[in-house]
């Protein structure tokens, strides 16, 4: 997550504030988040209004008073603004809060001065010395910040990159456009829309969602060395197992339907703890092995797709998976997933099968190492014992990342995932 | 010698030798054709010599300012022949100078006169006998004369052109300049302060019409505080040549006529593209009145075939032409990054008496583009520099937009301000607005204080007055 939107504020300036008191929501490219305060306090100043898109990480968005005792010292000392970097966020989001909370804590006596508010732009301007340096020149600038471009979306015509002002302009006309202000111009480069009629297609700006997409397969699939292993499962004995384990179910409270794709959830997940070379991560500096099959699974949406995950898949049972897959799709379709509930993960599933797909290949959903994308069961003949006979085939094809998982070991993987998807009762050995 | 080249340039002007040099630099096998002297107009006939005539009129302006500085001479005699024979020296030393850069870049140099045969290759012709040259490249330098108007032909010995009046044998008493943009306008100088009896007419309402209004009033304003004779809104009707002079005609705006006799005239008219005898027209080359036409980076549209400097079309000054053969030798090598040639970051000057120069948009110009604009202006006699040179006649004018504080131009007139104006050109280039300009800080005392000061006073906070 890089940037959000403050959908509302819970707030007013002014208004006293404890710790854990819900300060803002805050809508990410993935969700809606509830925003706290993380010490008591008073709201001195809103920085960013409600409904303010783009809001970037570490931006401060509010400037919290905190009371201080009156002392010689403490009235003499010029009040200082003091930036706390989520040193007491809720434990469970924790790693947003860090990111995202980024409310400036002004210490000031109470007499409400504008002191407060001019501590916290220089805490903005330094906040942006530390950031990358942009190369612009200084009418350029002045243009972007009248006009409200984003500089660091801008890329730059003159000499060594530098942004001039005709590429602000172009920015700015870009913006216009596509009625939104986030992608920026990309001078230099013809517009896609020249080639087309302007009658002749609908245009729907990217939401966050989409840019994320683009821009997170865009980068695993430029830079994670993908390999494919594909290999054929009978499913005959999982589909008798299922249809026996459904009619099982009791009416009403508890009742379950078991999926194919809930039993892929399950194999996986015991061929990853077998497997722990392929329940892993990669990194700059080392390969993570996970302890855990936290297997995501990934849900097409109306308005794009998102992968939540099953934490802990090889100690759940077929219900608990089914129950949950089914309660975090529901949650992902209300756009109430919560970052925790998405972000992570060891491994991931993806299921075209109910579509008819017969295999596919799927994109590596970082940091995660390998993906299983599962086709659909479908009726073949198969020759057993020199005999061609009917059988039930599901295709599976995982992608690895080879700095990860290597040939054979993904192949190994495979083996073990295939013996417990056609004989399911071997997951209890 | 091989025949074979991957650019050749037709013309060794200032637009052309710099061409050869980018090219030769980006290691391009170059030849540059000239008919005459390389350095072209410019170099010989122009820019440099003018400017060697004109320092030794500012030395004679001076000399008669001896009493104020503190110095007595009697008997004071300027040698006319010895002037033209320095500024003869100076352009010869100078175009020598181009010979040897030439050399020093292995750029072969063909003598004579260039025709475009076919698609990559060119005849060179001198005295009668030609040779071919095969080249991936052509670039088109040929530069401008100056132009003519029916009726008032130059004949080279009543009336002259740039070229008569630059090697004049004998010192005329009275003359005629007709057009007062930079070279009649120099000329004008040169010949006043030397003593001559000058009037300039000016078909336009004003002297150096593209100048900034006020520059062009306060220029009108210092000549004819020299003696100078301005008529604007006239035009000459007519020249009856005499023996050794000439009458012209003039015509003012209400028509009425006047006659007036003198030496010579000085045409002054303009300039127009040299696109002759160069077969542009069976190359299919696109030629808009006398200019050739080109798109942003010198292209003609024809594969490999380039132009660049007056040639092409305003302004008409070298150092936009050097710049775009620059930027043409980049093209041609590949090199990634080059950036077109904007005219609004390119400076004019103006070495009359006192000088001008100018870059951008005039006050005019920027409010009839739309711009809001703030303007500053500071005159000489604020500036310590300029009164301890006892040149405290002058002012510089900035305009930029009120809203972005852009630099849309600047505008200059005094001592030396030729030589101050790229101060505002590298501004301009690097898109500094006024608050990078007030915030720089200027040396004391010189005369660019004056360029600080005229955009402190855009925001009403001039220090010295």
């Amino acid at each position: 997550m890089e940037e959000g939107t403050i959908a509302k504020w819970h707030v007013k300036e002014g208004d006293d504030v404890q710790a854990g008191d819900i300060l803002a929501e805050i809508e990410t490219d993935k969700a809606m988040m509830e925003f706290e305060a993380i010490d008591d306090g008073r709201i001195g100043k809103i920085l960013i209004e409600e409904g303010a898109e783009g809001v970037k990480v570490n931006e401060p968005i509010a400037v919290l008073l905190e009371e201080v005792e009156r002392s010689a010292s403490g009235l003499a000392a010029a009040p200082k603004v003091a930036p706390i970097k989520g040193s007491s966020p809720p434990a469970k989001v924790e790693g947003i809060v860090s990111v995202m909370n980024e409310t400036r804590k002004a210490i000031s006596n109470e007499k409400k001065s504008p002191v407060p508010l001019a501590s916290s732009q220089s805490a903005t301007s330094s906040t942006v010395e530390a950031g990358l340096r942009i190369f612009v020149s200084p009418l350029a600038r002045r243009i972007a910040k009248q006009k409200g471009i984003d500089l660091s979306a801008v890329r730059g015509s003159g000499p060594r990159g530098r942004i001039v002002k005709a590429d602000v302009e172009a920015a700015k006309l870009g913006a216009a456009q596509s009625g939104t202000r986030a992608p920026g111009a990309i001078s230099g480069l013809p517009d896609e829309r020249a080639f087309y009629e302007k009658d002749a297609y609908e245009e729907t700006p990217h939401d966050s969602m989409r840019k994320t997409i683009a821009k997170r397969l865009t980068s695993a699939k430029t830079l994670i060395p993908h390999y494919y292993l594909t290999i054929e499962c009978d499913i005959d004995a999982l589909l008798v197992s299922r249809t026996r384990l459904n009619v099982r179910t009791p009416k009403g409270d508890g009742a379950y339907k078991l999926s194919v794709n809930d039993f892929v959830v399950k194999a996986s997940a015991m061929a990853l703890m077998k497997h722990p070379d392929v329940n892993a991560s990669w990194t700059d500096t080392a390969i993570l092995r996970h302890k855990h099959a936290d297997v995501g699974v990934a849900v097409a949406l109306d308005f794009g797709l998102i992968t939540p995950i099953v934490f802990g898949a090889e100690e759940k049972g077929l219900i608990e998976i089914s129950n949950e897959v089914k309660w975090l799709a529901e949650k992902a379709k209300n756009k109430k997933l919560k970052p925790q509930e998405f972000e992570g993960g060891s491994f991931s599933i993806s299921n075209l099968g109910m579509y008819g797909i017969k295999e596919f290949t799927a994109v590596i959903n970082p940091p995660q190492g390998a993906i299983l994308a599962v086709g659909a069961g479908q009726a073949r003949a198969v020759v057993r014992d020199g005999n061609v006979v009917p059988a039930t085939i599901m295709n599976v094809t995982m992608s690895c990342d080879h700095r990860v998982i290597d040939g054979a070991t993904g192949a190994r993987f495979l083996q073990t995932f295939k013996g417990f998807v056609e004989e399911p009762a071997s997951m209890l050995l | 010698m091989s025949n074979s080249f991957d650019v050749i340039i037709i013309g060794g002007g200032p637009g052309g030798y710099v061409c050869a040099i980018r090219a030769a630099q980006l290691g391009l096998k170059t030849a540059i054709v000239e008919r005459e002297n390389l350095g072209g107009v410019c170099l010989n006939w122009g820019c440099i010599p003018t400017k060697a005539l004109l320092r030794s009129s500012e030395i004679w302006h001076t000399l008669h300012r001896l009493k104020e500085f503190g110095f007595s001479a009697d008997n004071l005699k300027f040698d006319l022949p010895a002037i033209v024979k320095r500024s003869r020296r100076v352009a010869a030393q100078l175009s020598g100078g181009v010979k040897g850069l030439m050399k020093k870049h292995k750029i072969t140099v063909l003598d004579g006169e260039a025709k475009l045969k076919g698609k990559s290759t060119i005849t060179v012709i001198k005295d009668g006998k030609s040779a071919d040259y095969s080249t991936k490249n052509i670039v088109l330098a040929t530069g401008a004369r100056a132009q003519t108007l029916p009726g008032l032909e130059p004949d080279g010995k009543l009336i002259w052109t740039y070229r008569e009046a630059m090697v004049p044998d004998r010192f005329p008493k009275s003359l005629l300049v007709i057009g007062s943009g930079a070279i009649g306008i120099e000329f004008a100088s040169f010949y006043r302060a030397l003593g001559a009896d000058v009037t300039v007419v000016e078909v336009l309402d004003r002297v150096l019409p593209i100048e900034d209004e006020e520059i062009s009033a306060f220029a009108a304003k210092a000549f004819k505080k020299l003696g100078m004779k301005i008529l604007t809104e006239t035009t000459v009707e007519k020249l009856d040549k005499g023996a050794s002079s000439v009458t012209a005609t003039l015509r003012d705006k209400d028509r009425k006529t006047e006659t007036l006799t003198i030496d010579k005239v000085i045409l002054a008219v303009g300039i127009v593209g040299n696109i002759e005898n160069l077969g542009l027209e069976q190359a299919g080359v696109k030629v808009d009145g006398t200019h050739v036409v080109i798109d942003k980076w010198g292209a003609t549209g024809i594969p490999g075939l380039w132009a660049i400097g007056d040639l092409v079309g305003p302004p008409w000054l070298a150092h936009k032409a050097m710049h775009e053969g620059v930027i043409v030798a980049e093209k041609i090598a590949g090199v990634k990054g080059v950036h077109p040639l904007d005219t609004s970051k390119v400076p004019g000057c103006t070495y009359c008496w006192p000088q001008v120069a100018s870059i951008g948009m005039t006050e005019a110009k920027a409010k009839e583009a739309g711009h809001k604009v703030k303007v500053g202006k500071f005159p000489a006699i604020g500036n310590g520099k300029a009164i301890a040179l006892g040149e405290a006649e002058g002012f510089i004018k900035t305009v930029f937009d009120a809203e972005t504080g852009e630099l849309l131009g600047a505008h200059m007139i005094g001592a030396e301000v030729t030589e101050l104006i790229q101060g505002y050109a590298i501004a301009r280039n690097l898109e500094a607005t006024e608050a990078e300009l007030q915030s720089t800080v200027f040396p004391h005392p010189t005369l660019s204080e004056m360029m600080h000061e005229a955009v402190l006073a855009a925001d009403g906070r001039p220090l010295h007055i």
